[in-house]
């Protein structure tokens, strides 16, 4: 996993509130065994017309966006399935950071497992940004996850909240099963104690 | 949140303390999983992972694969007409042989929606922790297990550990009491609890619904109310194991035998939340005055009774939520004020791990009184299991749809959301017993109305919505 410590970049604001999985990347480019190659689908419904031309007036779409690296969107962002495919379009496509005032869970997790960062903050935050992302490529954001911190193209800075370990996963890039099996020995300790306490599982 | 065991505890505590390996100091804790339920969409990379470092699968006996979301429900001795599909259904068959994982393939008569399977199997037992690629995996906490949906890295993460790094979530519980009028069954429960909680209202949760409403439920009653917690936010939802519990995963294939069966007992009889014990939230709803609810937008929270309007976006103060309503309503082609009972119909779809299982057939099947399917709607029957299929076909309910219009077919998830070639054209109105009503859920510009098996089979004979507590074909 890519390492996550400061990033700087254009944010696409998105004005919809439950963004849900489907519409980040619908059905169709599920059928995929691979991880890569899925930001040709992303938001494919409401990025593509019926004929499969552009929709201009769909925010990625316009110039100003397309190498967008954050997104600032409405609340309960990443609701509905538990389809990694979602993090996994968003970074094909380049996004490596989610701003918003609340995510799905499911969602939010398999943020953290492909070096993306979801950032909550407060209505009034993100009508903030919200109203720097409208400013286009004229206004890029930095986020910076060691400090904590969002600043603007303003000098103004957002701090946000992180768990600790999610955080130096995502700055160190660790490999979470590699983590998980320096514990080997608790796992079978627990799968020893669990064939005299649940000997029917 | 509760860590001494002497304090009162939630039965989500309980079966969470019950399963943790290892606890950080910042309470992150590795938590044992007991059963993973895999199948071929959210599959594929985390076996790919596996081969990529070389690593095997620790415990292919607590594992179980079903081919589900990609079969189509037409004659399978056929080829798959998508050759993705069938790519992505092969890398499955592949992947369980290589790493010697249990496997229901498209012709097992076992085979079916994967969270109508596992419980059906005896896999799915009383507090035990269960996970799957699936979001709809809240479904099994009707049983009183943990169980939630993961993505990709984690089902690799289990597949090679059998654990999950986990935080533990806060504690709300849902209180539904009174007796259920006629006509109206969980699917009504579960959509009005979503319409009280809004879609993000169980983020962050375990819900454990509670009551007597919840209590007189069946199981497929249960299991379709913990489905849908996932559409109230919440990753998992649990019902406190009784008799009915314990009934039903009697002698299952799976379920524990002798000495085992009355040991698993003790302890599944400790599974229930103590007096006293404290939830984050607490929410009540009074069954009794429950009426048939049907959904009119494009998130599960927009829900409304079947006697209702359609509601008017302009009356929402936020601009953003009325932004959003507004976009749902020009989705969905609707007027505001327009009443649900004159919302015409074009298809029907009966199934999914919502509302496939046999109980669901019967309350629809039970709606035809030898009518027929309205000429202007094209109606399906998609149970949720092999062994559904046949027990409905043993009880003649094949019969009854069959004669009425309605296809039968072949098990899967179909046009919940139309991986197989099921699904919407644009602009198709469909009454589903199916979980999301999102945009393009099933199928590019189709239009979704989430309802209960009952309001779809009545729909699918008047051709619009109807109130089942006044359907005068009920047989």
């Amino acid at each position: 996993m890519e390492k996550f410590t400061v990033l700087e970049g254009v944010a696409a604001p998105m004005k919809l509130v439950n963004v849900d999985t489907d519409m980040i990347i619908p059905k169709q480019y599920l059928k995929t065994i691979q991880r890569t190659g899925l930001g040709k689908g992303l938001f494919s419904e409401m990025r593509y017309n019926e004929d499969g031309s552009e929709n201009l007036d769909f925010v990625l779409n316009q110039p100003a966006y397309r190498n967008a690296k954050v997104l600032v969107a409405g609340d309960n962002f990443g609701c509905g399935s538990s389809r990694e495919h979602a993090p996994w379009a968003l970074l094909d496509f380049g996004i490596r950071c989610v701003i918003s005032t609340g995510f799905a869970d499911i969602f939010y997790n398999n943020c953290f497992k492909n070096g993306i960062l979801p950032i909550v903050v407060s209505p009034e935050e993100l009508e903030k940004l919200f109203e720097d992302a409208e400013r286009g490529a004229n206004a890029t954001l930095t986020v910076d996850l060691g400090a904590q911190e969002i600043r603007g193209p303003d000098g103004g800075a957002i701090s946000f909240e992180i768990d600790p370990f999610r955080k130096r996963c995502l700055m160190e890039g660790l490999d979470d099963i590699g983590l998980t099996l320096e514990k080997e020995t608790s796992i079978t300790g627990f799968e020893a104690g669990m064939k005299t306490d649940r000997p029917w599982l | 949140m509760s860590t001494s065991a002497s304090a009162p505890r939630t039965l989500y505590d309980k079966i969470f303390d019950d399963h943790v390996v290892s606890r950080q100091e910042d309470g992150t804790c590795l938590l044992y999983i007991d059963r993973h339920l895999v199948h071929e969409v959210t599959s594929p990379q985390a076996f790919e992972g596996l081969r990529m470092t070389g690593r095997q699968v620790r415990a292919p006996h607590k594992t179980l694969a079903v081919v589900d979301h990609n079969v189509p429900t037409t004659d399978r001795s056929l080829p798959n007409p998508d050759p993705e599909s069938a790519a992505q259904i092969a890398a499955l068959a592949e992947n369980v042989k290589e790493f010697g994982i249990e496997y229901y393939d498209g012709f097992d008569r076992r085979q079916g929606v994967v969270h109508v399977v596992g419980p059906e199997q005896g896999f799915t037992l009383p507090g035990t922790t269960i996970v799957c690629g699936d979001s709809h995996t809240s479904t099994h906490g009707a049983f009183g297990a943990l169980a939630h949906g993961i993505g990709t890295s984690e089902v690799e993460h289990v597949l090679a550990t059998q654990t999950l790094i986990q935080k533990k979530a806060k504690n709300m519980r849902v209180t539904v009491d009174g007796q259920l009028p006629e006509g109206v069954g969980a699917k009504d429960v579960v959509l009005a609890i979503i319409g009280t909680i809004g879609t993000a209202g169980g983020t962050g949760y375990v819900i454990e619904y509670a009551g007597d409403t919840i209590r007189d439920l069946s199981m497929e009653g249960r299991m379709t109310v913990c489905n849908m917690s996932i559409e109230g936010g919440a990753r998992a939802g649990l019902v406190a194991p009784d008799e009915k519990a314990f009934a039903y995963l009697k002698d299952r294939p799976k379920s524990p035998r002798g000495a085992d069966w009355d040991a698993a007992i003790r302890y599944w009889e400790t599974l229930r939340t103590d007096p006293g014990a404290f939830f984050d939230t607490e929410i009540r709803l009074d069954g009794a005055s429950l009426p048939p609810i049907v959904s009119w937008g494009t998130s599960p929270e927009d829900v409304i009774s079947v006697e209702g309007l359609v509601p008017d976006p302009d009356l929402i103060e936020d601009e953003v939520k009325r932004g959003a309503k507004k976009r749902a309503l020009a989705y969905m082609g609707l007027t505001a004020g327009t009443k649900i009972t004159d919302i015409a119909l074009d298809r029907v779809f009966i199934g999914s791990c919502t509302n496939g299982r046999i109980e669901d057939l019967r309350q629809a099947a039970h709606m035809i009184g030898g009518q027929k399917v309205n000429a202007r709607v094209s109606a399906m029957v998609v149970p949720g299991s092999g062994l559904v299929k046949a027990q409905a076909e043993a009880e003649g309910l094949d019969l009854i749809f069959k004669e009425a219009g309605f296809e039968w077919r072949e098990p899967g998830c179909s046009m919940c959301l139309a991986m197989n070639p099921d699904r919407l054209s644009p602009e198709e109105r469909c009454a589903s017993t199916s979980n999301r009503n999102f945009e393009g859920r099933q199928g590019f510009k189709g239009r979704t109305h989430l309802v209960s098996p009952a309001m779809a089979a009545a729909a699918a004979i008047a051709g619009r919505f109807v109130d089942v507590r006044n359907w005068p074909h009920a047989a």
